[in-house]
């Protein structure tokens, strides 16, 4: 199918707006846009980071969401609690597949579901005694742990149990860093305020932990990777480019990472931001604070990895440029390979794509490196900020969606009618029964990573095995046969 | 005679328990079978009833046993004067947990484990001064309390009170059976009380049920751990609740009730003297800022 016009786009927005009552037409109207590549700001054309509309199926999660399961969750060596009733988490337990190296249990953590477990009475008589209990059995069941996070589920925030102060006084008695978080899921309108206050809870318990100790020896080439969550080993494929073009990579956060590292980031002389979206907070307070700089970098596909390598390697002397520029040539052969293989293959297929705060425009280049082109995208959690960066990325008239919901998104597909659709598992059955190539982008579809040169590869294979598949066309809804559904209903009946 | 279910709420320090506890005692020497079901963490509710400090209460059990799940309705309800059922809802001590959850988690337990039989007449809540958030409104909500009494005295807080409690009193009213059943006024001995507070009823829809005068008998009974009922059958006062304790029984005056603006109250309360005709030149002015004018 032809790429639309800006019209024809503007029409599919208008259609799909048709169905709601007025108020709701009128609010969901704010957060879908035809992309204009000439405006600078996305504030002109689209609205980001609101409530959702009650009724509509959003796709979003909540703060405690974005506070252990995204930045806190996969500090490997600390023990995180949910605190609270068990289901936050345990069913968001062990989902995310951050990966990590350890002995789960002895001195990583990961995988594990720690919750205080709140029955009738915590609630009534408050639960603060029975998390300092709690910080106790950890110690003496898990005595390698490194540090305790607490992550507050709902009822924390209402019943007004004072974490801070349990905190304070678990940290004096097992002398191990002990973080309150006030991540209470009903706070904010998504994961994102989440984020925010886990940046938060890090400039204010670990950062400042190693404040006046120089012991430490650094070097000029200290950086720290921030952002990178190490889906199926994303920043593992990271690190190397980063190291072989002759940086030291100081702290990972928070994929694999450690507490230690959290409290060493303050003496590294650049920070690396992968996802902005989720930790653009902790980098601006290092910038004022440390004097650290931060920039934005993106690892998906060989084009934006030699633009990011070279915009690093410029804030850095000659050593490292000549690095980067080595680095490039070294795996040039190998990704123009990969290129070679499935281009042909791949050529001319269009994606949409709907993500959480930063792979929507990330993966865009990736795509196009295997000449395949985006034509929707939009973040469940993203700000402004975040579309501004979007804007450029996308092709003029292709569709951005905020916040979409499960109405608007299937809609969508029907009309633009894309060759592959990237988002979440709650999505994929969804578009797989309508026939349409999917790949989870949250997960990797339990593959990965697609990050750096070594991800380019398996990304790219991935994105092949998925569109290319000969399942999708044996996939046929019987009603939309001629006459034969009625015979499989009567045979059945 | 069909259970009828009666919530008992004003302001704090009013002699709500009380003024509850006197009342339930001439039902009881009335002949009816009573339940006091105490509301309020403090759990001071059934104290003049079972003679007792303060009643172990459902929740401290149920911390004490694991949860609520593990009690049996023998553990909580305890049998006092004139055969009265008493339990305590409790909750946790000012400042931690959540003791609206507490007064949720006691009725609901109560309900299950059958509490409320077919031999009861009379259940009473007694619920803490304010009404600060939905669990303290677990009493009047579907199923519940269908009556509402409001203790209240001529004091400008306790009108005030009054008139706010109408008003949530309207929110369950319309979408459930609840209904105010009457002001009981329990005398502080303001000026022309029992007028003022017939008045406030009337403005509101209901009646001032019963005037409870003032007797220094209350508190000689109470530091006893018994009711004036009990201690001295035979006192004035004993004589007050029982008339009060008939009047309820004979009530069918239950209506929705139509609480009054701040203005509409102030104008009361100036009409009886209770406060003077605001000045608004002075409103906001210091001491000091009005010596100088």
């Amino acid at each position: 199918m032809a790429a639309l016009t800006k019209e024809e786009t503007e029409a599919l927005i208008q259609e799909v707006l048709e169905v709601y009552p007025e108020q709701a037409r009128k609010d969901r109207a704010k957060h879908l846009a035809v992309n204009d590549q000439s405006l600078e700001k996305s504030n002109k054309c689209i609205t980001s980071n609101r409530k959702s509309q009650p009724g509509v199926m959003t796709i979003r999660g909540c703060a405690y969401a974005g506070s252990k399961g995204v930045v806190w969750g996969p500090i490997k060596d600390m023990i995180h609690i949910s605190h609270g009733p068990v289901g936050c988490g345990q069913y968001s337990r062990a989902g995310r597949r951050n990966y990590y190296v350890g002995t789960t249990g002895v001195n990583t953590f990961g995988t594990m579901n720690f919750t205080s477990d709140f029955q009738e009475k915590d609630i009534v008589f408050g639960g603060d005694k029975k998390l300092a209990k709690i910080m106790h059995e950890i110690e003496e069941l898990f005595p390698l742990n490194k540090g305790i996070s607490i992550q507050s589920e709902c009822p924390i925030g209402l019943i007004g149990d004072d974490i801070e102060a349990v905190a304070k006084k678990a940290n004096k008695e097992i002398n191990k860093p002990v973080v309150p978080v006030r991540c209470e899921g009903f706070r904010g309108v998504s994961q994102s305020l989440g984020h925010h206050i886990a940046n938060d809870a890090i400039r204010d318990w670990v950062l400042e932990n190693r404040d006046g100790d120089d012991t430490f020896p650094t070097t000029p080439y200290d950086v720290a990777v921030i952002g990178d969550y190490n889906i199926g080993g994303d920043a593992w494929a990271s690190r190397t480019l980063l190291e072989e073009m002759g940086l030291r990579v100081v702290a990972q956060w928070s994929g694999d990472g450690t507490i230690a590292e959290m409290e060493k980031t303050p003496k590294v002389k650049l920070n690396l931001i992968h996802c902005y979206r989720s930790m653009n907070y902790i980098a601006r307070h290092m910038e004022e604070k440390y004097k650290i700089p931060w920039i934005e970098y993106n690892f998906f596909g060989p084009t934006k990895i030699a633009e990011s390598l070279r915009k690093i390697a410029a804030l850095f002397d000659e050593t490292i440029q000549a690095g980067a520029e080595k680095v490039i040539a070294k795996y040039q052969a190998e990704y123009d390979a990969v290129i070679a293989k499935y281009k042909p293959r791949l050529q001319g297929k269009r994606v949409m794509l709907y993500v959480g705060g930063l792979r929507p425009r990330h993966v865009i280049g990736a795509y196009e490196d295997l000449g395949m082109e985006v034509v929707g995208t939009g973040y469940e959690f993203g700000h402004n900020d975040d579309y501004d960066r979007t804007i450029k990325e996308m092709g003029n008239a292709t569709l951005i969606y905020d916040d979409v919901t499960g109405y608007e998104f299937e809609e969508f597909v029907k009309k633009v009618q894309p060759d592959l659709i990237g988002s979440g598992i709650k999505e994929k059955y969804i578009f797989q029964k309508m026939g349409i190539p999917f790949r989870q982008m949250h997960s990797w579809d339990y593959s990965g990573p697609y990050h750096g040169y070594d991800g380019f590869a398996i990304f790219a294979r991935d994105m092949d095995m998925t569109l290319n598949n000969p399942c999708w066309k044996q996939v046929k809804v019987p009603w939309k046969t001629d006459g034969s559904s009625k015979v499989a209903v009567a045979a059945s009946a | 005679m069909a259970l009828r279910q009666c919530a008992i709420y004003g302001k704090g320090g009013i002699g709500k328990s009380t003024t509850t506890q006197n009342l339930v005692s001439a039902l009881a020497e009335l002949g009816n079978k009573v339940m006091i079901v105490g509301c309020d963490p403090k759990a001071d509710s059934t104290r003049l009833i079972l003679h007792a400090k303060a009643q172990t209460t459902i929740m401290s059990l149920a911390a004490e046993a694991g949860s609520v799940e593990d009690l049996e309705l023998e553990d909580v309800l305890k049998v006092g004067y004139g055969g009265i059922k008493c339990v305590e809802s409790g909750g946790p001590e000012p400042g931690v947990g959540c003791a609206g959850r507490g007064v949720i988690t006691a009725i609901n337990f109560l309900e299950e484990e059958g509490a409320y039989d077919d031999e009861l007449d009379f259940v009473f809540y007694d619920v803490l001064g304010d009404v600060v958030c939905g669990g303290f409104a677990m009493p009047i909500r579907e199923n519940k309390a269908q009556e509402i009494y409001i203790v209240c005295s001529g004091e400008m807080m306790a009108m005030y009170a009054a008139n706010n409690i109408a008003k949530g009193i309207v929110k369950y009213a319309n979408s459930g059976s609840v209904r105010l059943a009457g002001l009981i006024c329990n005398s502080r001995e303001t000026a022309r009380e029992d007028e003022l507070i017939s008045a406030l009823a009337a403005k509101i829809g209901t009646t001032m049920i019963h005037f409870v005068p003032r007797d220094n008998v209350v508190q000689r009974a109470e530091i006893r751990r018994m009711t004036v009922i009990e201690y001295e059958p035979n006192a004035k006062q004993a004589d007050e609740y029982r008339q009060l304790a008939t009047k309820i029984r004979d009530n069918k005056n239950f209506i929705i009730p139509t609480p009054i603006t701040m203005d509409e109250l102030e104008e009361l309360m100036m009409e009886f003297g209770i406060i003077d005709e605001v000045d608004e030149a002075i409103v906001g002015k210091t001491a000091a800022a009005e010596a100088v004018a």
